[in-house]
């Protein structure tokens, strides 16, 4: 019999029950909820006349639609000036309160988008499963998890069973070997990923991100490629147990202390996949071959790197592919065959799941340190990822240094990633985003992404255009 | 949960690969604190020529006519006929919530996304795999006939066109299993309350340090 796979042993470990139908009970460990997709949840428990399972598997926190403007975060929840955004803050907390689950609420330390906050606190935890109503959720992979987003249906079922239903993925093992060049990040290397295996590439699979590119990553690092595993198509994606994940995880809120650390990290060290496993499918990619990309179009795949030109519909393969590059280039603006650095762009979003994290924050003022931003820029907005973020950038100087070259500096949440609060794209403007949708409409009615590092973004802001982060100068043109 | 078990409809368009859950349902609409009334922001970008609004009347809003789902010939449409990768993005239970409010009742298309796959059968919306050629062939037979119809039997896993012959699909027998009879997931889970407690029994003396850190 071949060895196992990491996901293979998570799989295992949680393992609650066999059906006969091939479908199988996993128990959950850890169950994330925010704002957005759990209140259908809560009210169809108190429907049926139900309870939460148990109560200290669950962690709370407001991100999806609240304001990240400093004025309004400080009035308070009863101070969110739209009803419905109110309403639904407001029914978080009231069902938190209700049931007893723990929140961090809207102001509160701790609080963040719900995948840079999980892991910050150590309510993630290497080996566990991790659920969470919300697509992004592979990020926790980055600490050997499997961890993947849930419906709301779902997230009802958690807390009510601790379980869920569920069949056994696919096996796939994303290896990309080799030295990364300077400028290139994480981002540019899951964006390139998603660019090579299309963005139903990794359906119905967990992906292993394997190879010394990965190894040689921070966990923060990590963190960026496993949240784009769904770009991919991919619910989970993770990453194996090294020193720096146990490294990670010591002295963080919710982790254990001492002699339990050391038993618990000892475990999560067999948390690497067996030298014999065998994955169902495999790709490899040339690390040292990566440049800095940039999305053009409407779909995560549709990315190139920033030395390159936007495709033309006409070079494409077949039909289907011409017919999806004519509409993105029509609802892009934009015109095949030009440079992708000459698109100018009228905002600039540093945030998000994806890129919110401390080293996002330091490489972005890293770039932007003493220069300004473009003066063709109408925005450029960095969002921290949580409260902890915050406080430590604002520590550090770096809030001082943005605000300086003239980005705003706001409050955690999701902001500008998908627009659910007044962070949001105009009807044909061009956004240089460290994002990870670039879906039509994505980040407002009519608003054109171009997803990018923290890195290309800072420069961009600066250039008014996109640009090479490697051969940026600061000089606007 | 509803129950499906067989279903004969118009059916309506949404031809291109990739549609994403965000073009499904635009995320001003997930700010509802209830599962039900997304129909009429059911692909609310694309069907309307104005940015929509939470609670705002539809009925008044310049409608979009070369949206085909707009187009007189598919009115009451309950079968969506669709192309690969459908539903790809947010995992956002509001997509099947809309096209369910709007009157789908199942999907056919030659491939899903994984979460919005697993959330349209907790909501008795039934999304059918066939090939791409069937597809395609569905298609062309539904721009040749007003008014185009097909059954659905999900007992017998097939897809019926107006000629009687028949395409077969393939379906987890557990989600079939659930969606025919539609029974209550969580009831049924719930039914091996002794063999999760077993587990959590086990694990906190094997992995002590998963429970209780969280007050």
């Amino acid at each position: 019999m071949s060895g196992k796979t990491v996901y293979d042993k998570l799989w295992d470990s949680h393992l609650v029950k066999k059906n006969e139908d091939g479908s199988a009970l996993i128990y959950i460990d850890r169950h994330i909820l925010h704002e957005v997709t759990s209140p259908q949840a809560f009210e169809g428990l108190r429907m049926a006349g139900r309870k939460p399972w148990r109560l200290d598997t669950n962690v709370a926190t407001p991100d999806h639609n609240i304001s990240t403007d400093p004025a309004e975060r400080a009035a308070g929840v009863a101070g969110i000036p739209d009803d419905t955004s109110r309403i639904q803050v407001q029914t978080l907390d009231d069902n938190c309160d209700h049931f007893g689950i723990k929140e961090f609420k809207m102001n509160e330390m701790g609080q963040g988008i719900v995948h840079v906050m999980g892991p910050e606190l150590g309510a993630t935890m290497p080996g566990f499963t991790v659920v969470c109503g919300d697509s992004h959720t592979a990020t926790h992979g980055a600490l050997a998890c499997l961890a993947h987003g849930i419906g709301t249906s779902e997230v009802e079922h958690v807390l009510a069973s601790q379980c869920l239903v569920t069949k056994k993925m696919k096996n796939m093992r994303v290896t990309v070997n080799g030295d990364l060049g300077a400028g290139v990040t994480p981002k540019d290397v899951v964006l390139a990923i998603i660019a090579e295996i299309g963005t139903a590439g990794g359906n119905g699979h967990a992906i292993e991100f394997a190879g010394s590119v990965f190894r040689d990553m921070s966990i923060e690092g990590r963190m960026t490629v496993c949240n784009m595993a769904i770009e991919a198509g991919a619910r989970v994606g993770l990453v194996a147990v090294d020193e720096k994940t146990i490294d990670y995880c010591k002295g963080r809120q919710f982790m254990p202390s001492g002699e339990m650390f050391e038993k618990a990290a000892e475990y999560w060290r067999t948390l690497v996949s067996d030298s014999d496993a065998v994955f169902d499918s495999e790709v490899r990619i040339d690390g040292t071959t990566i440049a800095p990309q940039v999305s053009w179009g409407t779909s995560p795949e549709m990315v190139v790197p920033v030395t390159a030109d936007i495709p033309k519909a006409e070079d494409q393969t077949d039909e289907v592919k011409q017919k999806g590059v004519e509409r993105a280039l029509e609802y892009m603006g934009l015109e095949g065959g030009t440079p992708i650095t000459s698109v100018y762009v009228d905002r600039v979003f540093i945030g998000s799941c994806t890129n919110s994290r401390i080293e996002d924050m330091r490489a972005a003022a890293a770039v932007v340190k003493g220069h300004t931003v473009s003066s063709s820029v109408k925005q450029a907005l960095v969002v921290p990822g949580s409260q902890m973020v915050k406080e430590q950038a604002e520590a550090e100087g770096l809030d001082k240094i943005f605000t300086e070259a003239g980005l705003d500096w706001r409050e955690p949440g999701c902001s500008m990633c998908l627009a659910m609060n007044a962070d949001k794209l105009g009807a044909g403007e061009h956004c240089a985003s460290t994002s990870n949708r670039n879906f039509e409409g994505r980040q407002g009615n009519g608003g054109r992404t171009h997803l990018m590092s923290p890195e290309m973004a800072a420069a961009a802001a600066i250039a008014g255009h996109i640009v090479d982060v490697r051969t940026f100068t600061g000089d606007q043109s | 949960m509803k129950a499906f078990t067989q279903h004969s409809g118009v059916v309506g368009p949404m031809d291109r690969a990739n549609v994403d859950t965000d073009m499904i349902i635009p995320k001003q609409f997930l700010k509802s604190i209830k599962r039900s009334g997304f129909g009429p922001n059911l692909f609310d970008e694309l069907r309307y020529l104005d940015e929509g609004q939470p609670g705002q009347d539809c009925s008044s809003r310049p409608v979009n006519k070369d949206f085909p789902l707009n187009n007189p010939r598919y009115e009451g449409a309950s079968i969506l006929l669709a192309r690969k990768n459908f539903g790809c993005g947010s995992s956002r239970e509001h997509a099947p919530w809309a096209l369910e409010d709007y009157g789908f009742r199942a999907i056919i298309a030659p491939s899903y996304a994984d979460i919005f796959y697993n959330n349209c059968f907790k909501n008795g919306l039934l999304p059918v795999i066939l090939t791409e050629q069937q597809v395609d062939l569905l298609f062309k037979e539904m721009d040749a006939s007003e008014g185009y119809q097909l059954t659905i039997d999900l007992v017998a896993q097939q897809v019926i066109r107006p000629n009687g012959e028949s395409f077969n699909f393939d379906i987890d027998e557990f989600r079939k299993d659930c969606l025919v009879k539609g029974l209550d997931e969580i009831g049924l889970t719930l039914q091996s309350a002794d063999a999760i407690k077993a587990y959590e029994k086990a694990r906190a003396v094997n992995h002590p340090w998963v429970f209780g850190a969280i007050k």
